[in-house]
């Protein structure tokens, strides 16, 4: 910590978003992470290779989320009757005028928004990763995808289906159609992504490739 | 833990004279309104994000009433059709022995919402009135209350999935009711509750008391 950051170059400083502690930046080898010393907020922490994995990882969900939307997902069959459901189904299950809008949330918060997420995030890092100048519009990009994060919940959808399963198991049969074992994976993959993103990092590189 | 300073002397970039952005963590002087990086808005200290925290929490609290008093799901069978309130088709579930579901079901769209609006209502008036609480303790609930209240938007999936899945005419089908509508308010409200505080604020009221003791040791 220096006595007067005035002087110093502000971008060798980071201040941590929870608490607004100051540090000189000091960058953790690849695996490691750099905590707030104060509310251990997690800072740096850079991954080798992350921003390949990352990318590969984005378009794995883009594939597998297109695929879980439109193959069926669940088949029910009691008494000689079936009835097939894709997610799409899910997210159209609330008609009527004034469930319409909540069919469009269903379907932004576990459809859209995360393929809209993987998509900023390919525009993003792409360039970057091929040490090319980033897109126009990066930045607004990433920051629109770092928004965007808390209101994508796949994850919770999955046990919500889970929880459902239950709930009509005991009453029909349920068969898992090919959408549902994209869906479980897609969760798996939406996790080790999170786990491979360095925000800083990204950050510190949409800056020092000059953006225009 | 490679990055130097020790809890005991904290400095924070507003007493450094700066402004961090709390997108993307990098510094700029005091009273840059943009920054220069990510092209986030900017304040020291957001004063009125307490005011923005009531407002949602308020609107959630009264969507979450409603969201209790109307049907979430409408069964209809061959012999029988009936409504059930979340509680309502909680009950139901532990009459049938799936006390774990009924479990879930109850924690996901009772306790987690309840206590959410408890903790940003303890979360806020602490700020208010200024009140002697641990920042490690008040960040502490801030992260639950952020990592918690996304999960309690399962129950409208549930509904999403029975209902478009249970579709046998004649036989049974189920249809989402009004509280689904209700419920999903609630929860997207008071998750905007939760992001609306500035969590920085947690931090100062240690900070002005130990540079008050300070003035009164010199």
């Amino acid at each position: 910590m220096t006595s007067s950051p005035r002087q110093t170059d502000l971008s060798a400083l980071i201040a941590c978003p929870q608490c607004d502690a100051l540090y000189t930046v000091a960058p953790p080898e690849p695996g490691q992470r750099a905590t707030c010393a104060r509310c251990h907020t997690v800072l740096i922490a850079p991954r080798r290779k992350a921003g390949l994995n990352i990318i590969a990882l984005a378009l794995t969900m883009l594939i597998l989320s297109v695929g879980a939307a439109v193959f069926p997902f669940l088949r029910i069959s009691v008494a000689g009757l079936s009835n097939n459901a894709s997610i799409l189904d899910a997210m159209l299950a609330f008609s009527g005028p004034q469930l319409i809008l909540l069919s469009l949330a269903t379907a932004a918060l576990i459809l859209f928004i995360p393929i809209a997420r993987a998509m900023l995030i390919v525009y993003v890092l792409g360039p970057i990763v091929a040490d090319r100048r980033p897109f126009p519009g990066a930045a607004r990009a990433f920051r629109l995808a770092e928004a965007l994060k808390p209101w994508s919940m796949a994850e919770i959808f999955a046990l919500g289906c889970a929880v459902s399963l239950i709930k009509v198991g005991d009453l029909a049969n349920i068969t898992f159609g090919p959408a549902f074992w994209m869906f479980a994976i897609l969760v798996v993959v939406v996790v080790v992504q999170d786990n491979f993103m360095c925000r800083w990092s990204v950050w510190k590189s949409l800056e020092t490739t000059p953006t225009s | 833990m490679e990055i130097a300073g020790n809890d005991a002397h904290v400095m924070t970039a507003r007493e450094a004279g700066l402004v961090g952005c709390r997108r993307c963590a990098r510094v700029w002087p005091l009273g840059t309104q943009v920054c220069g990086r990510c092209g986030n808005r900017m304040t020291s200290r957001d004063t009125r994000s307490l005011q923005r925290v009531w407002a949602w929490w308020l609107a959630g609290l009264m969507a979450y009433v409603p969201a209790n008093l109307y049907p979430m799901l409408r069964t209809r069978t061959l012999v029988s059709s009936q409504e059930d309130t979340i509680v309502g088709g909680a009950v139901e579930l532990a009459h049938h022995g799936s006390y774990g579901i009924a479990l879930v079901i109850i924690v996901a769209s009772v306790v987690i919402p309840l206590s959410k609006f408890m903790a940003i209502a303890y979360l806020a008036i602490s700020l208010q009135r200024g009140l002697k609480a641990s920042p490690h303790q008040r960040l502490g609930v801030y992260e639950i209350v952020e990592y918690i209240g996304r999960w309690s938007m399962i129950d409208v999936f549930v509904v999403a999935v029975l209902s478009s899945l249970v579709q046998l005419s004649g036989v049974a089908t189920i249809t989402p009711g009004p509280a689904s509508l209700t419920f999903a308010l609630s929860v997207i409200f008071t998750m905007l509750s939760a992001q609306a505080f500035d969590s920085r604020m947690f931090w100062d009221a240690q900070a002005e008391d130990r540079n008050q003791s300070k003035e009164q040791t010199t």
